[in-house]
């Protein structure tokens, strides 16, 4: 295992010994705010111990990422595989084209968490949010799974123009939805057979952080799926 | 001195900024710090800072701070400048030579108080006639700049990155009681120690992150009401829609950023009545001060400071507090680098205003 002290450190440094080590495990002690960490990686085992920079995790390969505090912006962008874990909450573009790979975060996401999320051949693509979403959570959604446990409170954990042009994937959603949702996505409650694809995932959510499965069960979940009858045209000209 | 607008480069940027809510003024170090952190969110071609409460000694006089290019110009200016306001001092703003900033103009300050003769004259309030006077250096007088003009505040900038800047002016000499930044990235102008941030008209500035879309539609509005634009840069037209909205319409922060970052129709839909009312006549009544495309703004004003994203939240920005002090920055490494124990961390969400008054503030012009 290697550790390093990250205080003061540049991103490249801090990239460069990770990029170079022979080791399989690492531990990022005093993070602050370094970019890019986990970059491509596969078959690592990182440890972020203080605030990681923006695109963390990004094209993660495999491996796991695991990060106590926040994380920033664009975590997972466009990762094809392993896990990123996120002890606290994640800012804004979490799983941005995320096309493979799991990512659990024990609070809340900022805007645009799983944007253009998609499932390529093989993969499962999996995102888990505890708390709450921002805005266009899923927007133009092509596949995977996008789980909002909501875990904060009983107000709506999804925000304005969730799943705005979703055409693939699915959205799961514990408790109540918001009044109206854009017209292209169908939603209902969740039967058996639904939450049978999702419970590996919730399982994991609850190990990783010391959940209650069977709290998280009591409340009813709703299914967001796209309705291909409706395609998504010119939100922005409009409003 | 090259200004902006002859050529277009195909904006990621880091903006800061502490608050004490008491009103106690601690030195510039710490959004320098603060600064230092988001490095990467800045390529070397502008930054900058705000100081309020800084000058305590001339806290009733304008401090005026200028950039000349020659001394030819500093001469029509200072000639200018004495037949309209009275100088009760005036200096070079002490700077720091270092390898970092290179090609730096002659910088000023002056302490002015406007004539009272010429206000008079003028019928107008003495910050309006302020305001003309500095549109009439910015405008007509040949390589000069008043880059800053408000009372017992100031604004620091310079071409480079915002740690250098904070050198080369010495931030951390000057004590403020509200402190914002920013580090630019400039995409669609080239850098030049004007054009960086902040901009400031009177003790209004303003740090972007962004680059709005609607540039020209409000160039246009703004513009028929004197405020000229010079500098082809998307942040000097935010400045003058807020002195527009806050200053000369009377309207407070709040309501100034539901012009700009108006709720779209299907939000104001959901709204009752009365706040449907009252928001559907902003948005119809200055629909062309509606700033579209993304920004995240840190609006700072005597007596206060407003943090505002565009209505989709484009950029980000966190928020954080501890004691008596409010933090803001674009990232949230920036907090922590100042005060690692930060409570209560949020990320406001598009076009919400978080307004943080210092003690006595008001959020609109007296």
């Amino acid at each position: 295992m290697i550790s390093i002290n990250a205080a003061g450190m540049d991103f490249i440094s801090l990239n460069s010994i990770l990029r170079e080590t022979k080791e399989k495990k690492a531990v990022i002690n005093n993070c602050e705010g370094q970019r890019y960490i986990g970059c491509a990686a596969s078959g690592m085992d990182i440890t972020v111990n203080g605030t990681p920079g923006n695109a963390l995790g990004s094209y993660l390969n495999g491996g796991r990422i695991t990060v106590h505090g926040n994380a920033q912006d664009a975590v997972g962008d466009t990762m094809n595989g392993g896990e990123i874990i996120i002890h606290g909450s994640a800012g804004d573009g979490i799983g941005l084209s995320q096309r493979g790979g799991e990512i659990y975060v024990r609070d809340s996401a900022g805007y645009r968490a799983g944007v253009h999320m998609k499932q390529y051949r093989d993969k499962t693509t999996v995102l888990v949010i505890g708390g709450s979403a921002g805005s266009f959570l899923g927007e133009y959604l092509a596949g995977g799974y996008i789980i909002v446990l909501g875990l904060t409170g009983d107000h709506c954990p999804i925000s304005n123009f969730c799943a705005a042009g979703m055409h693939g994937g699915k959205i799961f959603v514990r408790g109540v939805l918001p009044p109206s949702l854009p017209r292209q996505v169908i939603a209902a409650e969740a039967n058996a057979e639904d939450m049978s694809a999702v419970q590996p995932y919730i399982d994991k959510y609850c190990r990783y952080f010391g959940k209650d499965k069977d709290d998280i069960l009591s409340k009813p979940f709703h299914m967001l799926t796209p309705d291909s009858k409706n395609p998504y045209k010119m939100l922005y000209v409009f409003n | 001195m090259e200004r902006e607008g002859s050529i277009r480069i195909p904006a990621g940027c880091a903006i800061a900024g502490i608050i004490s809510r008491e009103g106690k003024r601690f030195s510039g170090d710490a959004i320098r710090r603060s600064m230092s952190m988001m490095h990467e969110r800045s390529n070397g071609l502008g930054g900058g800072f705000a100081g309020y409460g800084i000058y305590p000694e001339y806290k009733d006089a304008y401090a005026l701070h200028v950039f000349y290019d020659n001394i030819e110009a500093r001469e029509a200016c200072e000639k200018y400048l004495d037949s309209r306001f009275d100088i009760v001092n005036l200096s070079k703003i002490p700077v720091k030579k270092i390898r970092a900033i290179t090609g730096e103009p002659l910088i000023w300050r002056y302490f002015v108080h406007p004539l009272p003769t010429r206000l008079a004259d003028s019928q107008l309030d003495e910050n309006e006639f302020t305001r003309r006077c500095v549109f009439r250096v910015n405008t007509s007088i040949e390589g000069a700049y008043v880059f800053s003009s408000g009372k017992n505040m100031g604004v620091f900038k310079a071409v480079g990155y915002p740690e250098d800047v904070a050198e080369f002016y010495q931030i951390g000499d000057y004590e403020g009681c509200c402190w914002t930044a920013h580090g630019r990235y400039p995409t669609n102008t080239p850098g030049w120690w004007g054009g960086a941030h902040p901009f400031s008209l009177l003790d209004m500035t303003v740090v972007h992150n962004g680059e709005i879309s609607s540039y020209d539609a409000n160039r246009r509005f703004i513009e028929m009401y004197g405020y000229t634009c010079t500098l082809k840069t998307d942040t000097e037209v935010i400045t003058y829609i807020l002195d527009y909205l806050v200053r000369k319409i009377g309207l407070d922060f709040t309501e100034a950023s539901n012009v700009i970052a108006a709720p779209f129709w299907s939000t104001i839909a959901s709204k009752d009545e009365r706040e449907k009312q009252r928001l559907t006549y902003l948005r119809n009544m200055f629909a062309s001060l509606l700033i579209t495309g993304p920004f995240s703004i840190l609006v700072g004003f005597n007596g206060g400071l407003m943090m505002l994203n565009d209505r989709l939240k484009l950029r980000s920005m966190v928020m954080g507090e501890k004691d008596d002090f409010v933090y803001f920055a674009s990232e949230e490494a920036a907090i922590r680098a100042v005060e690692p124990a930060v409570e209560n961390l949020y990320a406001p969400r598009g076009g919400e205003a978080v307004i943080v008054l210092t003690k006595g503030g008001a959020s609109h012009a007296d």
